[in-house]
């Protein structure tokens, strides 16, 4: 893989992710289903059992390959949001927050709005990426205007966003007329369910057209990086932002365009799961954590938009997976402990990188290479 | 009747302070070393179900208390192996972490109380005491004021203990100077490696503490959205606090005061939606970083790894 | 020069016998031998990247050799680290400075040996201990200044007071007199003495003749990692020392044409700004630069020369003043803008602003011109275009290795890095040149190249401002010299009449004329 190559880029977190690769990231995966294993025998669950329900879980069924794929949708954004930001030099820790206004907003449009469907899905999504887009602009601004560090206004809009979402939810026009704490459903124009009966025959009903928007945005993120002058500046403020600077390009102006692309891209994640699967936004009791999922989409992807899209395949497929490995009487949770293990290793993968190549010896060389 | 409320409003405010800034203080010591912990999250939540696991086991809250630190610090641990031995990148292994510990918390949960998420209730007498309790009238404004688990004074001396360690001592100089420049730390005998160890597993330590005073103090059980967000809120509170521990400790009092104010107005129905006031402590914050605050000097190797010439 | 030598040769402090240093594949030490006696000023002379910091990093313990072994006064040692080091009486003070930028003079010389009273550090003792040592070997210092405030010759003096502090007998200087004043160096020259005669021994890292031939008793020298050998410098002149660092003649001469000096290209009145602390650096700058002549900006490091470029250039915002480029008032323009205007610089730190070190060899060679319709359309980059003219360039301009295209330019060696700045820099073809510290860190191959096309540019008729904190550069090449303190220009000399001596007390903030 190129990315190899990129070894020296020692300096910013978008790059750092790059050394990750194709292999150690599949050694990473292995290790964590082990690591799991462990624990569920520990625990005095059969592994077999339990990977084996996982495993049909996913793919007993084309209906449940298609509600993987649901699952995976709103996190392959997020994931796509989180990559795009470490490309250029951000941390977005507040995908989570872009994702629940974009989800808000997309909601609101798609109760209130009425349009056909041709016009209301994008009129929808739109919407939701304004939403998310403008979010992160503000932290943008706090951070290029006021110099106040992002990974800080990101948790507190965060939160603002959550609670936001919970009062929106509580206004008498917006709250359902059934029960539960939820607000009203969107109108079916809004919606993007595969309705074709034939084709809900073999995929279920719960089929969704959704992820195409993933994989149209992350085709989008990839030509934008790699072919554009936009990607050229942003990729350079992400790396050097002085040398960027000194060849003309502002710095701060790219850094708000970046932050915005990447909230816009998150808000469409909650828009996705909003039209794709939820129908309604309910009251939290906790975040929900789709933007934290996207840093792991993130970093299994290597920040690559292409590999987010597997990625966010496999990251759905374990969570749908997982709600059913209660019926083996196995804690949903090992999907958690699977993920942040194989998060470890691809964050020490540099360690079997070296060892695998054999290049135990040579650790020193790069750092101490010559006299200064 | 306004002192009253004022000393409902202190009790409040020292109800939800001592595990963020438990939590807080031991950022500053991760930090200050040059190690980003974003996992603080994970692992005040381990802390919180090994702190009220153990009562439930041993009965003696200030083991369990004790125990849920440990916890913490063997995830400081984790932290320290992949950010300084290896090198890794901080965020990510702090990311990790914060899946890793919480989805352990309630593995074992449910693998331990029968596929439950959350723990028994734990006993009065297994939780942390109140130093204070029946000395004043009931409803009483000293009542109110001190009527508080003694974890939450202990953690107000620990921020003059940690400000002395940071600011008077020897490790404290040095944690500081890893913070700032390990190459020249290296180039004079420091064992940078060994000083961010202890950093990093002191800040598990004590976010473990933080999460275990939530089950054994706040309240009496363990459940998974417990600790949620309040780790990143001790993390926002040491960048608001400019990576001081005075400064953390006046960052976690102001988001404890918050709390304090949306728990005592959701209380007294005051016609004003429960959602917007919950919002106060963010928009405080942000409103204080760009009003008065402005920005934190970061230690200047904070989130670069260090690596030891061979 | 009429030096005493402390030398006592009956006593041998140090010998390094055959010392290999490999990292990987390349090898930065190739067998080298060094012995210092007490008292002894012992030079180690070499070009940048022959192997000098890696020896002494192996003599202080920061790296494990591949072979070879260390005696110190007399018993075979293994020196693993920098404590066994100090342990056994060697101080380093590294070129780069190895300082606590937040804290004291005292905290950093005492860190690390802290003398402790009950819990806590026992700062008062410390403080005395710094200011009885500075008394008694002349490093006068501020114990209680912060070390992001102080000048760079005192905190030179307080790393030397760090080693002191820790009882060394021997103190490695690596490169000491890199930015310090003329009569700065004298300073460390009269220090070193005090050092020698107090039976210390000192190891002076350098690629400075005359400051060997200035302070030192013997010298060795060093070729691309190999023992050359080991002079007395009292029989040894200074060609004769660069012949044997280069291992050909060389001359640092740069041939020039007459010319008359044409219309004013820069234009900078009455300049104010800040530096990055807020504090006002520059107080009313004038500078002039005029077409066919190479103005070199002699100075200190710190005295503005730094925020200067950065405000010409559009990185930083003046507070006041007024920058005219080809006539054009740049003050407060965007470096786009700037760009435009018609300059073209060579940044000071390549690493920081000159190159994207990720960005692979063909990407930086567009860094100023990619939004031009040569190599974007709509907003969508030519990639094949961008290639080819990485490969025109790479070939013409001779960066090795052939065919780096696409490799990242972090790759590089500095001096193919720098080729790379010259490269993408000489095509944008603008009528005004910037070159801050051209050649800092290159071997002398490299910087014969860099001094010849800073020439070729001056003899095209294009006008050049160089600012270099090396003044046998700025000797050597300019038309004109002026001299930079505290903000503002106090001298200008003619390049052909300028006195390396009256050179420094400008810079040092004595003597203006103009």
């Amino acid at each position: 893989m190129s990315n190899i190559k990129e070894k020296d880029a020692k300096n910013s977190f978008g790059t750092k992710v790059l050394h990750g690769n194709l292999l150690y990231t599949l050694i990473s995966i292995i290790v964590g289903f082990l690591v799991g294993a462990i624990l569920l025998q520990i625990a005095g669950i059969s592994a077999g059992e339990a990977y084996a329900k996982l495993i049909t879980g996913v793919f007993g069924k084309p209906k449940f390959i298609v509600w993987s794929i649901v699952y995976a949708t709103p996190i392959i954004l997020t994931g796509l949001s989180v990559a795009f930001s470490f490309r250029t030099g951000v941390f977005n820790i507040g995908a989570e927050g872009q994702y629940v206004v974009g989800s808000l907003a997309a909601c609101v449009v798609g109760i209130f709005v009425k349009a056909p469907a041709i016009i209301h899905v994008p009129l929808c999504l739109i919407v939701a990426a304004a939403a998310g887009g403008l979010w992160s602009m503000v932290v943008a601004l706090l951070k290029v205007k006021r110099g106040i560090n992002e990974v800080l206004s990101f948790i507190m809009f965060n939160w603002i966003a959550f609670y936001l979402s919970n009062y929106v939810v509580n206004i008498p026009a917006v709250h359902t007329d059934g029960s539960g704490e939820a607000t009203k459903d969107i109108l079916d124009s809004a919606k993007m369910m595969v309705t074709n009966e034939s084709l809900t025959k073999v995929m279920g009903s719960g089929a969704s057209y959704n992820i195409l928007v993933a994989v149209l945005a992350a085709a989008v993120i990839a030509f934008i990086l790699n072919r554009t002058t936009l990607g050229y500046k942003l990729k350079a403020v992400g790396f050097n932002r002085h040398a960027a600077e000194y060849g003309g390009i502002s710095a701060n102006k790219e850094i708000m365009t970046a932050m915005s692309i990447s909230g816009a891209l998150a808000g469409m994640g909650g828009a996705c799961q909003l039209m794709g699967m939820g129908i309604r936004v309910s009251q939290f009791a906790g975040q929900e954590g789709f933007g934290f999922q996207g840093i792991t989409v993130a970093l299994i992807g290597s920040t690559n938009p292409i590999g987010c899209i597997f990625a966010g395949l496999f990251y759905g497929a374990m969570k749908y997976g997982g709600t059913k490995l209660s019926l083996v009487n196995a804690p949903a949770e090992i999907v958690n402990i699977i993920m942040g293990t194989i998060i470890f290793f691809i964050a020490i993968s540099h360690v079997f990188k070296r060892i695998i190549l054999g290049y135990a010896g040579r650790k020193s060389t790069k750092s101490e290479g010559g006299t200064k | 009747m306004f002192l009253r409320n004022l000393g409902l409003l202190i009790n409040a405010t020292m109800t939800y302070t001592p595990p963020l800034l438990l939590a807080a203080l031991g950022s500053c010591f991760s930090e200050r070393s040059g190690v980003i912990n974003i996992g603080i999250e994970g692992m005040m939540t381990i802390g919180a179900f090994v702190g009220a696991s153990m009562a439930l086991v041993c009965g003696n809250p200030w083991l369990a208390f004790l125990l849920g630190g440990i916890a913490g610090a063997l995830f400081g641990l984790l932290h320290a192996i992949a950010c300084v031995s290896f090198q890794a990148d901080q965020t990510i292994s702090g990311t990790a972490i914060n899946f890793l510990a919480p989805g352990l918390a309630v593995f074992l949960s449910k693998a331990i109380y029968d596929g439950s998420s959350d723990t028994p209730p734990i006993d009065i007498s297994g939780k942390l005491p109140k130093v204070f309790d029946g000395i004043f009238p009931i409803g009483s404004f000293w009542n109110n004021v001190l009527s508080n688990y003694s974890v939450a004074y202990l953690s107000l001396i620990l921020v003059a203990v940690v400000w002395f360690v940071f600011y008077k001592t020897k490790f404290g100089m040095r944690l500081r100077a890893v913070g700032e420049a390990p190459e020249a730390c290296d180039t004079l005998g420091i064992n940078v490696y060994r000083i961010r160890y202890i950093c990093v597993m002191l800040s598990g330590f004590l976010s473990g503490l933080g999460g275990a005073y939530i089950t054994l103090a706040t309240v009496n059980q363990f459940r998974p959205i417990l600790v949620v967000g309040q780790g990143f809120m001790a993390i926002a509170a040491v960048i608001f606090g400019k990576f001081k521990p005075q400064g953390a400790l006046f960052a976690c009092l102001l988001f404890g005061l918050c709390s304090g104010v949306q728990v005592l107005a959701g209380a007294s129905n005051i016609g004003i939606s429960p959602n917007l006031i919950s919002m106060i402590p963010y928009i405080v914050t942000i409103l204080a970083l760009v009003l008065f605050v402005g920005t934190a000097r970061v230690p200047a190797a904070n989130g670069k790894p260090f690596q030891k010439a061979k | 020069m009429g030096r005493e030598s402390h030398v006592d040769l009956s006593k041998t402090v140090i010998a390094m016998h055959d010392i290999v240093k490999k990292f990987g594949d390349f090898v930065a030490n190739d067998g080298i031998n060094l012995t210092v006696h007490k008292g002894e000023v012992h030079a180690i002379l070499g070009e940048n990247g022959a192997g000098k910091s890696t020896l002494m990093n192996v003599l202080y313990g920061l790296y494990h050799p591949t072979s070879g072994h260390i005696e110190v006064n007399g018993s075979k040692v293994s020196i693993d680290s920098p404590e066994k080091a100090i342990e056994l009486g060697i101080g380093m003070v590294h070129q780069h400075f190895m300082l606590v930028q937040p804290f004291t003079v005292t905290e950093n010389i005492i860190l690390g040996m802290e003398p402790v009273k009950g819990l806590s550090v026992d700062l008062k003792s410390a403080r005395e201990q710094v200011v009885e040592l500075s008394k008694r070997y002349g490093l006068q210092v501020d114990p209680d200044a912060r070390i992001e405030d102080i000048s760079v010759g005192m905190q030179q003096r307080v790393e030397i007071l760090k080693v002191l502090y820790r009882g060394a007998d021997i103190l490695i200087l690596d490169e000491p007199t890199a930015s310090l004043t003329p009569q700065e160096i004298e300073e460390l020259i009269d220090i070193i003495g005090h050092l020698t005669k107090d039976g210390k021994s000192v190891i002076l890292i350098t690629h400075k003749l005359k400051e060997i031939k200035a302070s030192a008793d013997y010298c060795t020298i060093i070729r691309q990692g190999k023992y050359i050998q080991t002079v007395d410098v009292t029989k040894v002149n200074e060609d004769q020392l660069a012949a044997m660092m280069v291992g050909r003649d060389v001359t640092f001469k740069v041939d020039k044409k007459e010319l008359e000096p044409g219309e004013e290209a820069l234009v900078v009145k009455g300049l104010h700004g800040r530096d990055y602390r807020n504090v006002e650096i520059l107080k009313g700058l004038d500078i002039t630069v005029r077409k066919g002549e190479i103005v070199g900006l002699a100075g200190v490091d710190g005295n503005g020369q730094t925020e200067l470029v950065e405000i010409i250039t559009g990185l930083r915002k003046g507070t006041e003043g007024s920058v005219q480029i080809h006539g054009k008032e740049v003050f407060g323009a965007t470096p786009r803008e700037i760009f435009e205007a018609g300059i073209t610089s060579i940044p000071a730190d390549r690493q920081k602003h000159g190159l994207v070190l990720q960005f692979s060899v063909a990407d930086n060679l567009i860094l100023q011109n990619f939004g031009e319709e040569e190599f974007s359309k709509h907003g969508i980059l030519k990639r094949d275009a961008i290639q080819k003219k990485a490969t025109e360039l790479i070939e013409k301009f001779d960066v090795r290795p052939r065919g780096s295209e696409n490799k990242p330019a972090g790759h590089l060696s500095g001096g193919n890095q720098q080729k790379v700045i010259i490269a993408r820099e000489i095509t944008n073809d603008s009528e005004l040149l910037i070159a801050v510290n051209p050649t800092r860190g290159l071997d002398v191959g490299a910087i014969e190249y860099v001094h010849k096309y800073l020439v070729d540019q001056r003899n095209k008729g294009k006008a050049v401002l160089l600012v270099s904190f090396e003044l046998d550069e700025i000797m050597n090449l300019s038309d004109v010299i002026k001299v930079i303190f505290d903000g503002k220009i106090v001298g200008s000399v003619p390049g052909k009449e300028a006195d390396e001596n009256e050179l420094g007390l400008m810079m040092a903030g004595g003597g203006a004329h103009e």
